[in-house]
């Protein structure tokens, strides 16, 4: 289903071709006219703007920046990209590169090669802003609509992340200067885009009022199902600012008026915009409000008053006291300290806001003129200060969420990543207002009784006591460690356990180079096909598969192969074939859907061109159990891979052979295609090299035990698992038996017994255990059988047979009862077949095991 | 003041026997809490080996137990698991224990919660405790896959009526359960315990080949003086029973039984006809009730009268109480079955045989209303001395009615022989359907 077309909107050139190649019959635009039909609103993107791309995930619009617009021979719209990519863009393992927190509003100068940057022009969403901040610089807390500014700090190249180089970092401001943007800090602010929060949620109110149709769409797209991307984002952030309009309006009072000079009328602004809004705060409001005004003008005045030695003498002074708590932090309670390590927290926060205004505007004409001296002077101190901060940090941080603690609830606490995003940057500001409080003696009394109880009521604002989405639950860990193997047996016994991976799969390189080599292939065209892979259990299928994977991604890593998403599922751990939808999509994109709408979005995902999509690698194991009536789940996954920008690489797997000609529908097999493979059983030598190869260095066999085990289990099925688990038993019977500490290897004897004990019958024992009166009912089914010529006999039939032996043997006859119970005993073991017992005498009974064995067995005594 | 004495030591001996009953009882009915494992050593030493490894070393592992029905499957483990836990190194790796039995959960959703709410995870998920069967699925899964071999807990999972986890849809539970104990995750060991003989059979083939073919056999392979061991055991005081003249005379008397050629005689027919320990309780059982203040030790004849009671013919049992109408009935069919050689009849052809009887022979007998015989015959029915071949319909008329004699020949002789005041002409007619020619 493509949401787009629910919307309609129009994309069309804007102004006339700049330039045109007749050869190549393409024509060079410097901007795009998106119309909404509905709304009849008009989007103009020039060359240049950041833009929202249409991604894998509908929450998840990738970031860009527009290079190049075309319209290519074919009268496609095309666009030519700059690249942004997300933190969740980022795979998992190199997150921890960055080494500090990431905001879900940061994003990376994409320099990874082998992404497409040639898009379609209709994926283009709407325009943003990415503002390039420096990497020691925090984010700046102003926005409102998040959802519609972006920072960049550093790039990323697919390996490790750097600073922006001085070029790139230049363009990307000067980008933002064109839209007449002016990103951070200082006067230019209200006249530019980006309004004052507060103003611009005013403006956006207007906005809405002035337009209702937009409001009717917006609506209207509520109610549908599947909302389309552009309102659903409006929508989300909508509800985002209602939900945190205090807070965030309190913020900037506290934090981010310092950074602009025009403070204090926004202030007022504010106050009188807080009084309307949020009648609930308004009472408490005015003297915190009041006091962080002042507070204010004192920072606006200080960056070109206060010189630059006194700035550092400050600071100094700051240094000396933090180095004294962190003196007295060992031994005073927390409450104290907290005080100050949070005070110099946001002393350490408004230099470096100073620092920020000093450094970044260096040559505009704001009236705050900041010399280069000064600057250098600000970054020593911030430097300075940072460092302080760093010892205190962690104890500051501590003592900020203890606080935190016990002022929400628990629920509130739990690590969900959301909260924390909103959360967290709020708590040391509250802690600032109350830590400022207590150092003022009077005044401040009252708002300090108040300050918790504002706390509480916070928190729930995130709405309802959420469960922690993603907790995973954990088997409790083991008290005592695990003993390490002491003995040469213990050691082979773990080495031979079938989880134990070896480092290497003996005897399956072959199929381990096809599967390599198809993979690989597939990997570098950027195409999709399918593998099918057969073969009894046991015979290293999955490991194989597992292994080959392990090596492609080995190889990525190492830049030899363009990076590939692994998705495995396994038929056998679905409670329904339908499910396997649910869990691709939960691997690929981490939503958590119901089946039949993760199966739309699959089938979206992998129709349509996604210009940053990697190649992913499905690996569906024991596909036989993906079987439905109408085959739909099958069908669907083999048919991804032949569509044109799926990039689905597919290797399925199961036991038979002949799967897709004997369970699949003839479309289904088709779409499989013809690439097989299929496992042999290993072959007893086979089975002898992964024995030895996983016992290298550790005497515990003998060589001919090691033999004797693999050509039994070649002969019966090639399991290696088998093998395994044999020679594991092998081990364990070595070490019953030999009585003193004197060190044993494994010998034929406790091979064969090992063998005898997995494979003997267990009738022909149970049978000679069974009692005297038991057995006699077993000769004289035979008896019965052998009269009647038949293979079956009622019970009374063969009670006549009995009574007779018993007379023979000269034994007591049992009554019918006991009979009775005789043949319901021998029918629980399932020695005998036995219908319902309803029937009473008249209860037919079948041998489960040969009539010779019976006589074998019964012979023997 | 002799009779006051007297009046003591009988109060003393009812103490006594209600002691001795208490003990006896208790042992009898709960047989694994005896304490007491006969003739599985090996068996026993092989489980406690596999156990330690898991909880010592971690190693995962999967096993099934198999045995007849009162072989002492449950009371090994139990055995085994009582021990387990008195090793240090064990208890301090808590050994958790989810126990699951094929007949309570009977399919995969409903083990899967179990699973859950005894590994104690439900409350991990919060308020929305179970989701559906999917989501619970991954759950476990999931929580299973975190676990490693050397910091997790093991986990032992008992299967209780294995044999019936093979009927649930793809046998998930069971491939699920094996294939995390032979992967590199939470160290698991799944035992499991059934009666069937051929459960491997039974089990699919990449489940069988993730099964590591452990089985644990429990045959009952003691003999008859082992058996009359067990007899002792079971029967003897334990030393620390308060009056120790009583306990001392008590267990002198078991030992004289042990000896004695009735008792001997009476177990060996229970042992001839199964070894199934349980039977040998319930024998005990019936004999042991019988100790009384006025009959305070057992002998043969206790013996003897709980084993006629044990051994009786239930079918036969219920013929004792019929009416001479209803035997003759039951009778005439057995004349019908002699005729027919085992073909089923209906009401009208065995009322046609009565019949005979009546005008031909019987001067005892009342000739009795058609109705009244009706009657007689669907008490028989009711008892299920005769079952219909079809169920009954609203068209078919009754008389009609396909039937089949739920009883032996030898059956209705045995319980004419016994039968009070049964008239001869009937016995005689029982003898030979031709004895009035």
């Amino acid at each position: 289903m493509n949401t787009r077309q629910q919307s309609k909107l129009i994309y069309s050139w804007y102004g006339k071709p700049m330039s045109s190649d007749r050869k190549l019959r393409t024509s060079q635009y410097k901007g795009i006219l998106i119309t909404s039909e509905s709304s009849k609103t008009e989007t103009c993107i020039q060359l240049g703007d950041f833009i929202l791309v249409e991604g894998v995930n509908a929450d998840q619009p990738y970031v860009a920046q527009l290079v190049d617009l075309y319209e290519d021979g074919a009268q496609d719209k095309r666009a030519i990209v700059q690249w942004f990519c997300r933190l969740g863009e980022i795979p998992q393992n190199k997150r921890k590169l960055l080494k500090r927190e990431i905001s879900a509003q940061e994003v990376f100068f994409d320099q990874v090669l082998g992404y497409d940057t040639d898009i379609a022009a209709e994926t283009i969403i709407k325009n943003i802003m990415v503002l390039p901040l420096h990497l020691g610089e925090e984010l700046p807390i102003i926005t409102l609509n998040k959802e519609q500014t972006f920072y960049v700090k550093q790039s990323w190249d697919g390996k490790c992340f750097k600073v922006l180089s001085p070029d790139t970092f230049s363009k990307l401001k000067e980008a933002n200067k064109k839209r007449g943007v002016i990103t951070n800090s200082s006067k230019a602010f209200i006249s530019s885009d980006i309004v004052t929060p507060v103003k611009k949620e005013m403006e956006s109110v207007v906005q809405s009022a002035t337009k209702p149709k937009n409001v009717d769409m917006e609506i209207e797209s509520k109610h549908s199902v599947s909302k389309s991307s552009l309102a659903k984002e409006r929508h989300s952030q909508r509800v985002a600012n209602n939900d945190i309009k205090t807070p965030t309006a309190r913020k900037k009072l506290e934090l981010n008026s310092p950074t602009r000079s025009k403070g204090r009328i926004l202030g007022c602004e504010v106050l009188g915009l807080l009084d309307d809004d949020c009648d609930t705060v308004a009472p408490l409001e005015p003297s915190p409000t009041k006091r962080k005004v002042k507070f204010t003008s004192e920072i606006l005045g200080s960056p070109p008053k206060i010189p630059c030695s006194n700035k550092s003498k400050s600071t100094s002074e700051t240094a000396e006291r933090c180095q004294r708590f962190s003196d007295t932090l060992r031994l005073s309670p927390y409450t104290k300290v907290k005080d100050f390590s949070e005070k110099d927290k946001n002393l350490h926060g408004k230099d470096d806001n100073l620092s920020l205004v000093g450094y970044q505007k260096p040559s505009s004409q704001i009236p705050v003129l900041t010399p280069r001296s000064r600057r250098t002077c600000a970054q020593k101190t911030s430097a300075l200060i940072a460092e302080q901060i760093s010892l205190l940090k962690s104890h500051g941080k501590l003592a900020a969420e203890e606080d935190f603690l016990s002022g929400s609830d628990s629920s509130y606490s739990s690590s969900s990543e959301e909260e924390e995003d909103d959360d967290v940057p709020c708590t040391p500001e509250k802690r600032t207002k109350s830590s400022r409080i207590f150092s003022t003696p009077k005044s401040s009394r009252k708002p300090a009784v108040h300050t918790p109880a504002k706390t509480l009521k916070k928190t729930p604002l995130p709405g309802t006591p959420r469960t922690p989405r993603n907790a995973t639950p954990e088997i409790p860990r083991r008290i005592q460690a695990a003993q390490e193997p002491a003995s040469v047996l213990e050691e082979a016994r773990l080495r031979l356990h079938v989880s134990a991976i070896p480092e290497s799969l003996p005897c399956r390189e072959e199929e381990f180079q096809d599967i390599y080599n198809f993979v690989e292939s597939k990997l570098i065209d950027g195409t999709g096909g399918c593998m099918y892979i057969s073969g009894v259990p046991g015979t290293g299928k999955t490991a194989t598969v597992h292994e080959v994977i392990r090596c492609l991604q080995q190889a990525a890593e190492n830049d030899e192969l363009p990076p590939f998403q692994f998705v495995e599922i396994n038929g056998m751990k679905l409670t329904d074939p339908h499910q396997a939808y649910v869990q691709i999509l939960e691997f690929l994109t981490g939503q958590k859907v119901t089946a039949t709408h993760a199966a739309v979005l699959l089938a979206k995902l992998f129709s349509t061109p996604g210009p940053k999509r990697k190649t992913t690698v499905l690996i569906v194991d024991e596909l036989d159990l993906l079987w439905t009536r109408k085959q739909n789940v099958m069908y669907n996954l083999f048919d991804w891979p032949t569509q044109k920008h799926s990039k689905l690489i597919i290797l399925a797997i199961a036991n038979t052979m002949d799967l897709p000609e004997r369970i699949m529908m003839n479309r289904v097999a088709s779409r499989l295609g013809l690439t097989r493979m299929s496992f042999q059983p290993y072959t007893y030598k086979q089975l002898q090299q992964i024995i030895s190869s996983r016992l290298k260095g550790v005497k515990a066999f003998e060589e001919d035990a090691v033999q004797l085990v693999s050509r039994k289990v070649a002969a019966l099925s090639g399991d290696a698992r088998r093998c395994l688990d044999i020679c594991r038993r092998a081990t364990e019977i070595c070490e019953f038996a030999r009585q003193k500490r004197t060190p044993e290897i494994v010998r034929m004897a406790h091979v064969t017994e090992a063998i005898d004990e997995m494979f003997s019958s267990p009738y022909v024992n149970a049978i000679r255990n069974a009692s005297l009166h038991e057995q006699i009912f077993l000769k004289a089914i035979l008896a019965e059988f052998r009269r009647a010529g038949v293979e079956e006999a009622t019970v009374q039939e063969v009670y006549h047979h009995h009574v007779a032996l018993c007379r023979m043997e000269g034994l007591q006859s049992p009554t019918v009862s006991e009979i009775m119970a005789i043949c319901s005993r021998l029918g629980a073991c399932r020695l005998l077949l036995v219908e319902g017992s309803n029937k009473y005498l008249h209860v037919r009974v079948r041998l489960n095991l040969s009539q010779d064995d019976v006589m074998y067995a019964l012979r023997e005594e | 003041m002799s009779k006051r004495k007297l009046k003591e030591s009988s109060a003393e001996s009812a103490e006594c026997i209600s002691q001795v009953q208490k003990i006896l009882r208790e042992r009898l009915c709960h047989h694994c809490a005896a304490g007491k494992l006969f003739g599985m050593e090996q068996q026993y030493r092989h489980l406690l080996e596999l156990l330690k490894r898991t909880t010592v070393h971690g190693e995962s592992n999967s096993a099934l137990i198999i045995g007849p029905r009162g072989s002492g499957k449950t009371a090994l483990l139990n055995h085994v698991l009582k021990d387990l836990r008195e090793m240090k190194q064990v208890t301090e790796n808590l050994l958790e224990n989810p126990f699951l039995s094929g007949l309570l959960q009977t399919n995969d959703k409903v083990a899967l919660k179990e699973i859950t709410r005894q590994l104690q995870l439900e409350n991990v998920v919060g308020d929305k405790v179970f989701g559906s069967f999917a989501e619970n699925l991954a759950f476990l899964l999931e929580a299973l896959r975190k676990g490693s071999r050397t910091s997790s807990c093991p986990i032992l999972f008992v299967l209780d009526e294995f044999d019936l986890f093979v009927h649930h849809k793809n046998q998930t539970l069971l491939y699920n359960l094996f294939d995390i104990s032979q992967s590199a995750q939470t160290p698991v060991t799944v035992i499991g315990l059934t009666c069937r003989q051929d459960v491997l059979e039974l089990l699919e083939k990449r489940v069988k080949s993730r099964f590591s073919h452990r089985q644990i056999y429990l045959m009952n392979s003691f003999d008859f003086k082992q058996y009359i061991k067990i007899f002792k055991k079971q029967l003897s005081l334990p030393a620390e029973f308060p009056d120790e003249a009583f306990a001392q005379k008590w267990n002198n008397n078991v030992q004289h039984l042990s000896e004695d050629k009735t008792v001997q005689d009476v177990l060996q027919n229970l042992f001839q006809h199964t070894k199934d320990l349980r039977s040998l309780h319930l024998l005990l059982m019936l004999a042991v009730s019988a100790v009384t203040v006025h009959h305070p030790l057992l002998t043969a004849a206790d013996l003897q009268e709980a084993s006629r009671q044990h051994r009786s013919d239930s079918k036969a049992n219920i013929v004792h109480g019929l009416s001479v109408l209803e035997i003759c009935l039951i009778i005439a069919m057995k004349h019908l079955n002699d005729v027919y050689d085992g073909e089923p009849f209906n009401f009208q052809m065995v009322y046609n045989e009565f019949q005979k009887f009546i005008q031909r022979k019987a001067h005892s007998m009342y000739n009795f209303e058609k109705p009244v015989v009706m009657k007689a015959f669907e008490h028989l029915l009711q008892l299920e001395l005769v079952k219909p071949l079809e169920r009954p319909s609203v068209r078919a008329q009754r008389e009609y009615l396909l039937m089949k004699l739920l009883l032996d020949s030898s059956q209705i002789m045995d319980a004419l022989q016994v039968y009070p005041n049964c008239p001869t002409d009937v016995k005689q007619w029982a003898a030979s359907s031709l004895s009035w020619l």
